[in-house]
């Protein structure tokens, strides 16, 4: 493999690292505050593409379609939450993740038969079509960049708002030691619903921007739920700090791990098996990194909770 | 202000608190007294309402303040009313800074930031770090802090002295004459008999989840078979 494929690949990684990451950040703190695990979080991210896929194609403007699709996967999460997960928060996890799991059976159904089984794909807007020019005849989708800037952006700003308002640090102090903010006089649930909705938004967000390099279909937020949750648990529960560290880990020990293994494989195996252990050994790689990190540092790379 | 009747809690199917009473006027320290595992955070919890919160609930009883019955509002409701917590264990939030633990969830009144960090100078002093980093005795001072800057009208303090090293202890101690020299209300549960002796006007002594005696500290140094049969060891 040459360096150059190496350097797309390790910028596809970052790039998929960033939406890892605005999916990881409202499961993280919604975990954080509530102690509450939501693997329906996943449907946000699918619900997301969706509604993206159908707004492009009903306005044929990919930026509508973004503009519609945010409110609309806020609205969405908010009855979500309303509607099922209030009424888990008192009860034990696995309540939990039986009740949510089943969200996201029924929710899977539930696009198949608005939009059906097949794929949907969403064309790359045109403005951001093409490629940049990384050094000559070496180039990296533009929209692939954009999804990374934004993703960048997005971070920083929720970066921001965590780590330097008020309203951040009770979100903080309420993902280290929610009854205690609550003795202080801090309506919890009402922050959480705000956590929640930001949360959701997020996931749609990335869910949106993924749409035009994806196929959309039902059950797409399954495989991201499950990377998403290896994010949280390498960065630290509760952490949005962690949660970005470790996306843009997860997402390049993901996409160059696909990309060099079977390579690394040719070095001692014929080309079909070691396209097959390859394969097989890349998909394992971030769990085997995650036991790594979690063997060195249990609680996380940036452990919130006290003691 | 505060007035505490026949409370019964417990956590899960492990009843704890039995029949608790005591109550506060304006103004007064009262000291909740008992041995180790008698019930005193428990009947802390159950007047804040966090029990719910923590896998318990109230069975019984009733918890008036200002007149009014609190008993099954959420936490954050009764805190707002004007009682302010310093629990046990100190509970600073870990990853917030000094400066962040004490306004994240202050409230207007007459506590402010300025008057808190004269009180304690230390907090100043120490105000970008990391609530996790600081010592015990300034951890302790930090969550007396931010519950004055909540600017209650009754002040908690569990165990607020425990574990603390004898100076500390001492300007906690000064800190505590001097909030209810201002007339601030406190209620107090603590082992260190002689300082709650001097700053309390009420003590009450509690008993595997009952308030079995109840009475001004004279009357306890007036009789010493009540601190043999409930306090000592
Ligand atoms: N979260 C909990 N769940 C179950 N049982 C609890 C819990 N917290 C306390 N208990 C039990 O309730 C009883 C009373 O505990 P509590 O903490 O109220 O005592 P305490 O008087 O404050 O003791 P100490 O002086 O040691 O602080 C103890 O037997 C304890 O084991
Ligand atoms: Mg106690």
């Amino acid at each position: 493999m040459s360096t150059q494929l190496l350097l797309i690949q390790a910028l596809n990684g970052l790039q998929f690292g960033v939406l890892l990451f605005l999916v990881a950040a409202g499961l993280t703190l919604v975990f954080g505050v509530m102690d509450f695990i939501n693997l329906a979080h996943g449907v946000q991210y699918m619900l997301g593409a969706y509604l993206g896929a159908s707004f492009a194609a009903a306005t044929g403007s990919f930026w509508l379609a973004l503009l519609l699709a945010l409110p609309v996967a806020l609205l969405a999460g908010l009855a979500l939450e309303w509607l099922v997960f209030r009424h888990l928060y008192a009860r034990d996890h696995l309540a939990q993740v039986l009740a949510t799991f089943g969200v996201i059976l029924s929710l899977n159904q539930l696009v198949r038969m608005v939009w059906g089984s097949a794929p949907l794909q969403v064309p790359v807007p045109a403005l951001l079509e093409g490629g940049i020019q990384l050094m000559p005849g070496l180039t990296w989708p533009t929209y692939r960049a954009a999804i990374l800037l934004a993703g960048l952006a997005t971070a920083g700003l929720l970066w921001l708002v965590v780590e330097r308002t008020r309203l951040g640090a009770l979100v903080r102090a309420g993902a280290s030691n929610a009854p205690m903010v609550a003795a202080l006089g801090v309506d919890i649930h009402r922050l959480f619903m705000l956590v929640f909705g930001c949360g959701a938004m997020l996931a749609g967000f990335a869910g949106v921007m993924a749409a035009p390099i994806l196929s959309v279909e039902p059950g797409m937020g399954d495989t991201v739920l499950i990377l998403a949750f290896v994010v949280i648990v390498i960065g630290g529960i509760g952490s949005v700090r962690g949660a970005f560290i470790a996306a843009l880990l997860v997402g390049l020990i993901e996409t160059l791990g696909r990309s060099l293994m079977p390579d690394l494989m040719r070095l001692f195996l014929a080309p079909s098996p070691a396209r097959q252990t390859g394969a097989a050994l890349a998909s394992m790689l971030v769990y085997v990194a995650m036991a790594g990190i979690l063997a060195w540092r249990p609680r996380g790379l940036f452990p919130v909770r006290a003691g | 202000m505060l007035r505490v009747d026949s409370l019964a809690a417990g956590y899960g199917h492990s009843q704890v608190l039995f029949d608790v009473s005591l109550g506060i006027n304006a103004g007064q320290v009262v000291t909740l007294m008992g041995r180790n595992g008698m019930g005193k955070t428990t009947t802390v919890r159950a007047l804040m309402g966090m029990l719910p919160a923590l896998g318990g609930r109230v069975l019984a009883g009733r918890v008036g303040w200002q007149g009014a019955s609190i008993i099954g509002q959420p936490a954050h409701a009764i805190a707002r009313q004007g009682l302010g917590l310093v629990p046990e264990g100190r509970q600073v939030f870990p990853t917030l800074t000094v400066l962040e633990n004490l306004t994240a969830t202050a409230r207007p009144g007459p506590w402010t930031l300025p008057r808190v960090l004269a009180l304690f100078p230390r907090l100043g002093e120490r105000a970008g770090n990391l609530g996790a980093r600081l010592s015990g005795g300034e951890q302790q001072m930090l969550a007396i802090g931010r519950a004055l800057l909540t600017n209650p009208s009754l002040l908690i303090l569990d165990e607020a002295t425990e574990g603390l090293a004898p100076l500390i202890r001492a300007e906690i101690w000064a800190v505590l004459a001097q909030l209810k020299a201002e007339g601030l209300a406190i209620l107090l549960i603590d082992k260190n008999l002689g300082a709650v002796m001097r700053l309390s006007d009420h003590l009450v002594i509690i008993e595997k989840g009952r308030s079995v005696w109840s009475g001004a500290p004279e009357a306890l140094a007036a009789a010493p078979e009540v601190s043999q049969t409930y306090l000592h060891v």
